[in-house]
């Protein structure tokens, strides 16, 4: 199978990788560099936990072709912390026991950077909005939504990250 | 279209525990030479909490800072036997295990620490920020750490510990029927609020209000996140999930998340907790654990809701809007039962 080049900005750092044809931006990532914040849940679209962040939005990895991402700035949970310094979303998370398997929590933390990187302060339905395509299986929501909204209002969620 | 909105109540009394056959469980703890302790346990943690609770009910069995215990729920080809995360069964079953095989720990550390100290083990207490000391004698004191590594480099002992905790089966009396399967149950009520559309068939829920007894609640944040997390489960059940929707047909099955309905973050209800506690006497530190229960309240207070909304009865579950709809048109209209004040 051919191999594209493909260079692009991964949590800051520059990454070159080959591609292979029809390779999906989730395997390249966790297979070709080894960051396995992003998790495989379902392969298609449906659950939201292989959300990472291209040029500050939201993508589904699963559904993105690798070699699209020439160029740009990828960001996913493996850069939020600053050194042993947590992103306020990943401190509210832990404050909020928002993670029961975690399974789905890179995907959240994801969408809901996503959602403050834009709008910094919230209201709950735009929470609401920014996570319903994430599926948790645990929390039932509501812790979830309390910590995106506490790490909101501690207001340095825009700081680092 | 209307909306009528409908209150249904459900209370249970829940076996901790099952009984095929005995139930048991087993944890072995070992200290490393630095003092620090492992707990192995087959018992998975599916994210309820298991290794949570079992760490704190190692540390102050041990006697020891939670920091120094690290939980190992690896792999059951290697772990010491547990029947498994199910039924409830956790913290009641596994923790009183990791309280017997802790004990059985902590009196080796207290004995290298009395060698050490030259003092009779008796005497010996911890202050659980990791150090040993002669009682009313706080000067004389050796930490944890010296006391595992003088055992394992001087002493020549292993400090271990082996627990296993079991309800043996219980046979039913041939004359009477009578067993006791179990040894404690746990008990909740809950009162949900619903809409119920007669024009869609759809149920908003609006509000769940319940009180939930489960002997001491042991780390009571991570309770109530395994009650909120439950109560979405049990909604979940009430009235989306279903594997076969037409069962016993099989087809018409869902494949995958495209097909198979949870409600997402924006159907949820808020939903207000009480926690009682009344410490069961077999229990570890009185614990029972909310486990499966935390959802089995919703599914009969929903069908009770949906009931006192629009007087249809659900048998079979999930509550769908089609069979809301049939069930409406099979009474001629939105009936609520006649409401008692
Ligand atoms: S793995 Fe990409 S949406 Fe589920
Ligand atoms: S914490 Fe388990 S899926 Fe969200």
């Amino acid at each position: 199978m051919a191999k594209k080049p493909v260079r692009f900005h991964l949590n800051g750092s520059e990454k070159a990788v080959f591609v292979e044809d029809g390779q999906n931006l989730l395997d390249m990532l966790r297979r070709g560099i080894g960051d396995l914040t992003p998790k495989y849940g379902c392969g298609q679209g449906t659950c939201g936990t292989c959300t990472v962040l291209i040029d500050g939005e939201p993508h589904l990895s699963c559904l993105t072709l690798a070699e699209t991402v020439e160029g740009r700035q990828l960001t996913t949970t493996a850069g939020l912390a600053s050194g042993n310094r947590l992103h306020a979303l990943q401190a509210a998370f832990m404050e909020g026991f928002a993670a029961q398997c975690g399974y789905c929590t890179p995907g959240m933390l994801m969408a809901a950077k996503a959602l403050l990187d834009r709008n910094p302060n919230p209201s709950r339905q735009e929470v609401v909005e920014a996570i319903s395509g994430n599926i948790c299986r645990c929390t039932g929501y509501e812790p979830i939504i309390n910590a995106i909204l506490e790490a909101a209002k501690s207001g340095d969620a825009r700081h680092y990250g | 279209m209307a909306l009528h909105r409908g209150r249904g109540f459900a209370s249970i009394n829940y076996p901790i525990g099952m009984n095929l056959g005995g139930d048991p469980s087993q944890a072995l703890v070992h200290s490393n030479p630095g003092g620090k302790f492992m707990v192995a346990l087959s018992s998975i943690d599916l994210g309820q909490g298991m290794k949570s609770v079992t760490r704190q009910i190692a540390a102050e069995t041990l006697g020891v800072p939670v920091e120094d215990v690290y939980v190992d729920t690896a792999d059951s080809d290697t772990g010491p036997h547990c029947m498994g995360s199910f039924a409830s069964r956790g913290t009641h079953r596994v923790g009183n295990a990791v309280i017997q095989a802790a004990l059985e720990a902590r009196s080796v550390m207290l004995e290298a620490a009395a060698e050490e100290l030259e003092v009779d083990p008796a005497d010996l207490v911890t202050d659980g920020k990791g150090n040993i000391h002669v009682k009313g004698a706080p000067s004389k004191s050796i930490t944890t750490a010296e006391a595992c590594g003088a055992a394992q480099f001087k002493q020549g002992r292993t400090v271990s510990g082996r627990g296993i905790f079991l309800i043996p089966l219980s046979e039913v009396d041939p004359e009477t029927g009578e067993m006791t399967p179990v040894s404690c149950f746990a008990h909740a009520a809950l009162i949900v609020d619903v809409d119920v559309d007669d024009e869609t068939g759809e149920i908003d829920v609006v509000q769940m209000n319940s009180a939930y007894e489960l002997g001491r609640a042991l780390n009571p944040r991570l309770v109530e996140q395994q009650l909120i997390g439950g109560a979405w489960m049990g909604m979940s059940h009430a009235a989306w999930e279903t594997t076969e929707p037409y069962y016993p047909e099989r087809s018409h099955g869902p494949l995958d998340f495209n097909e198979y309905l949870m409600p997402g973050p924006g159907d949820i209800a808020p939903h207000d907790i009480a926690i009682l506690e009344r410490p069961a006497p077999d229990g570890p530190f009185g614990g029972k654990g909310p486990g499966e229960m935390c959802a089995n309240p919703v599914l009969p207070a929903m069908v009770n809701a949906v009931f006192n909304a629009v007087g249809v009865r659900i048998d079979e579950l999930p509550i769908t809007p089609e069979k809301i709809l049939r069930g409406i048109r099979a009474n001629g209209g939105a009936r609520p039962p006649a409401r008692r004040n």
